[in-house]
This record gives C-alpha cells, structure tokens and sequence, in this order.
C-alpha cells in the first residue's frame, strides 16, 4: 500500500480507507520535515503546480503554497478577481492556457459545484480540489482527521461533533466522508434551517441540542456560518444563533470530560465561538493550520509519484 | 534463483567487533560524532554497532538517529514502483559534529548521495564518514568511497547481497542471490 487508488484528490467521496491511511503515514514524514532546520525536500524539483483560486482564500491558498515550496515544486499563482475570467473566458480555456506553459499539476477552488470532477474529464493535469462550492474540500476534511488522530491516537470510534452552518459548508461534507471512512461516529448540530434535509442518507444523526451535542462527543468541529453564501436569512440574529449555539467557556466547564475543540477557520470570534475557548489548551485549532502544510505535501508527493517521468 | 552463504553469524560478529574498534580508534570517546543509520537497512547495522560501542566497550556517549533519504532520492517518478518513506529520528544537533552514515550495503553510491544532501536539512557537520558492512566493488554509479568496510566483494550486475539480521530475519547472514 504506497500508491493512492485515485488519479486526483477530488473528494474524501472517491477515497478509499486505505487511501486516507497512507496519506496520514506520510504526512506523519512530512510533519517531522516542516520541524527540522531546513523546512525543504527537492523531491518535486521538476514539478510545476498552478494554484487557480476563482474564490477568495487566505489559509487554504498559503498552506498549499507552503507545501509546494516545501517539496521544491515551481509554482504560478491565479487569482479570479485579476485574470480573464473577468472578460468572459470559459474555465476550460483557462486552465488550458495555463497547462500550455506545461504545467502537471492544477490545485483548484471554484464557486460551483464538481468544478474540479468537470476539470479532470477535460484537462490532462493533476487536480486537487481546494473547495468546490458548497460541496467537498478534501485537504481541510484530511488535515482535521489527522488532528483528530494526534490528538487522540486514533479517529476510529471517536465522537465527532460538527457544529454550524452544515448546509452551506463543504467542510462539513468531505468531514462527514472522511469520518464515517474511519469508523468514527458522526453527530451535526445547528438550527435546523442549516441543517440539509436528507443528511441523515449519509449516516450522522442530527441534535439540534448544543449542550446534549457536547456532552456526548469527544470532539466538536466548530463551524462559521457562512453570511457570503446565504441569500435569505437563516436565523432570525447573530445574537440569537450565538445565545443558542455559540461554544463559550462556561458551557465547556459544565461538562464532564474536556472535549477536544476543532475549527477550520476563519473564526468569527464572539459568534460560534469566544476568544477563551478559541485559545484554550483544549483547542487544538493551530495544530490544524500546522497539520494543514504536512497533510498537502502529503497529497501532492502522492499525486505527483503517478506522473511518469 | 539459487543463494549463497557469503559471511554467518560468528564471521558477522568479528567483522561488528573490527568496526567498532575502527570507530573508537578515530573517535575515542565520541563527545563529538554522532552515528546515522540510513533507513531501512542501515538502522539494523547501526544499533548494533551502537550497542556493542556501548555495553562491550564501555562508551557512554554514544549518540545515534536514523535518516529517511525516501524525499531526497533522485529516482522519484523514474521506478515502477513507487518509493516508501520511513520514519527520521535525529534527536540531537548535526551542526558541527562529526557524522558517520551506517549502510548496509554499498552499491551505486545513490544512497548516499541522497544521504548527504539529506542531512544537510539538519545543520553542516563538521564532517561526514561513511561506514558500510559489504561494499560491492566495481559497481559504483557515483564517486563515492567508504572509510570503514566490513568485506569488500566483487558482483556481477544480476546477483543480489542480502544481509539478514536475526531482530527482523531470525538470523545473521548475509547472502548472495543470483537471479537466473
């Protein structure tokens, strides 16, 4: 078991388990990699990587820049708001104006939906899926396992939380895959018009109780509600979905055990979560962003191996 | 294919005990060399060197890691299969100390080209030397010499050396296999 079973990373969905235990067993490398003096392997010297963000992103973008320089890739930058996009160019055209400058591999987030399965049938490049609408982001659902497996030893039989904006939240989905994969128990919790209809077909149940939520799990993945996607109102005020779901301090100290706290970032602080509870010693939000670096060099080492010479 | 005994476990445990005293002769006391098994076959060689310098020879100080050189190999995309990293455990500070990688087996060189650029990620050793239990002769793809060898042999392109340890194969030997 050293190859991944899949051409491209579009989703946790087209992973197998085994998949996501070699990506885990070499990123468990790479972290030991991004510790040492010189943060820096030449394997992917003679690789070159585009990284097409058509939506806006900060972490996401910066953590795969990072791992690509770390495994020695060259890199080209795109960003939607400064390109051809804007004049009316197909995403085709430009994701294959931009292989034409030989490029192997293509890290892609877009607003719609299946953008990166759409790519893959189209363009001859490797495809990663760095957010795509509301649908899958693979690599943050990876990092947060893998943080899930440090913290804990081991993700299988754990209880997971995922608190929030579940409807408009990708994370939410490619976490749901990636857990249900590993054996851990899934429970959503949010007001129940962010709660997907039909989310139970994917075998995590719904408690629309915060307290009852984190008195039974053994992590709980906080989520922001996500305004920028959300055409009508949702909930009648922040105040309202703060007072009802928003994790603070006290409501931590009431429960039995210490719970491990997850979040993806950016958070609204004072929203789903206080600042006490963000920088507790319980939360283990940047050992996420850290895990974040390992677990891409991981996925574009493993990717890139597929490339023939 | 057929095998061949080429060194058991009493010649092994000679040739451990003449390396050991080669490493001592050249770094008394250690306080400043550091041992570097090379993943995954060198680690095996390492310790028990380690362990003898240590338990038989009376050497507290003796420092060892091992290193992975999986993601500084220069055949990644160019095999059939594909390459597997094992775990780097070097606890300790590389910069100017005196650094002996420990192989198994010394063939083209590649490995420990690999190697040297590897453990540069760690700071600059002061010097680097290569110790080795077979070093196969006339097969070099690269300048690349050892200071200390356990057996010099000659082999012909399609014969394999296997060393067996008795921790992973329940027995020292070492082999020479011919593929027919």
């Amino acid at each position: 078991m050293s190859q991944l079973s899949v051409q491209h990373l579009l989703g946790i969905k087209y992973l197998t388990k085994n998949d996501i235990e070699l990506i885990f067993q070499t990123a468990d490398h790479f972290k030991e990699v991004i510790n040492r003096p010189i943060k820096k392997v030449p394997s992917l010297r003679d690789i070159t990587i585009a990284n097409l963000f058509f939506e806006n992103s900060t972490r996401t973008k910066l953590s795969f820049e990072l791992a690509e320089k770390r495994l020695s890739a060259d890199i080209i930058n795109f960003s939607a708001s400064q390109s051809s996009v804007k004049k009316g160019e197909t995403l085709i055209d430009t994701v294959n104006n931009i292989l034409s400058m030989k490029v192997d591999i293509v890290v892609m987030r877009h607003p719609s939906v299946g953008a990166g399965v759409f790519l893959s049938q189209h363009v001859d490049a490797k495809i990663i899926n760095a957010g795509d609408g509301t649908h899958e982001h693979p690599t943050q659902a990876l990092l947060d396992s893998y943080s899930i497996r440090e913290k804990l030893g081991t993700v299988k039989g754990k209880k997971v939380v995922i608190i929030g904006d579940i409807l408009h939240s990708r994370v939410a989905l490619s976490n749901i895959f990636a857990l249900k994969l590993q054996g851990a128990e899934v429970k959503v919790c949010g007001p129940t018009t962010l709660i997907p209809k039909h989310i139970k077909s994917l075998g995590v149940e719904v408690e629309t109780n915060l307290k009852k939520a984190l008195e039974w799990c053994d992590v709980a993945n906080v989520l922001r509600v996500q305004h920028e996607r959300m055409d009508v109102s949702y909930f009648p005020s922040t105040r309202e979905y703060t007072q009802l779901f928003g994790i603070n301090k006290e409501l931590l100290d009431s429960l039995e055990k210490k719970i491990v706290i997850m979040h993806p970032g950016p958070i609204n602080r004072g929203v789903e979560i206080t600042s006490d509870v963000a920088d507790a010693d319980q939360s283990i939000i940047l050992n996420q962003v850290e895990n974040g670096v390992a677990i891409r060099m991981s996925v574009i080492y493993l990717l890139a191996q597929q490339i023939k010479h | 294919m057929s095998n061949k005994l080429l060194l058991n476990s009493s010649e092994i445990h000679i040739i451990l005990h003449r390396l050991a005293c080669q490493l001592i002769e050249n770094h008394s006391d250690f306080s400043n060399t550091v041992l570097v098994g090379l993943q995954p076959r060198g680690v095996f060689l390492s310790n028990r060197l380690s362990k003898l310098l240590k338990e038989h020879y009376n050497i507290k100080n003796v420092k060892s890691g091992d290193l992975d050189i999986t993601f500084y190999r220069d055949d990644f995309r160019r095999r059939d299969e594909p390459l597997e990293a094992n775990k780097t455990d070097i606890n300790f500070i590389i910069e100017d100390k005196n650094v002996v990688f420990i192989d198994d087996v010394l063939y083209s060189g590649r490995s420990i080209r690999a190697a040297l650029s590897a453990i540069q990620s760690f700071g600059r050793p002061k010097k680097i030397e290569l110790l080795v239990l077979i070093d196969r002769r006339f097969s070099r793809h690269l300048p690349i010499q050892p200071n200390y060898k356990g057996r010099q042999i000659d082999v012909i392109n399609n014969e394999k050396v296997i060393v067996k340890w008795t921790e992973n194969d329940n027995e020292d030997a070492i082999y020479l296999i011919k593929k027919e």
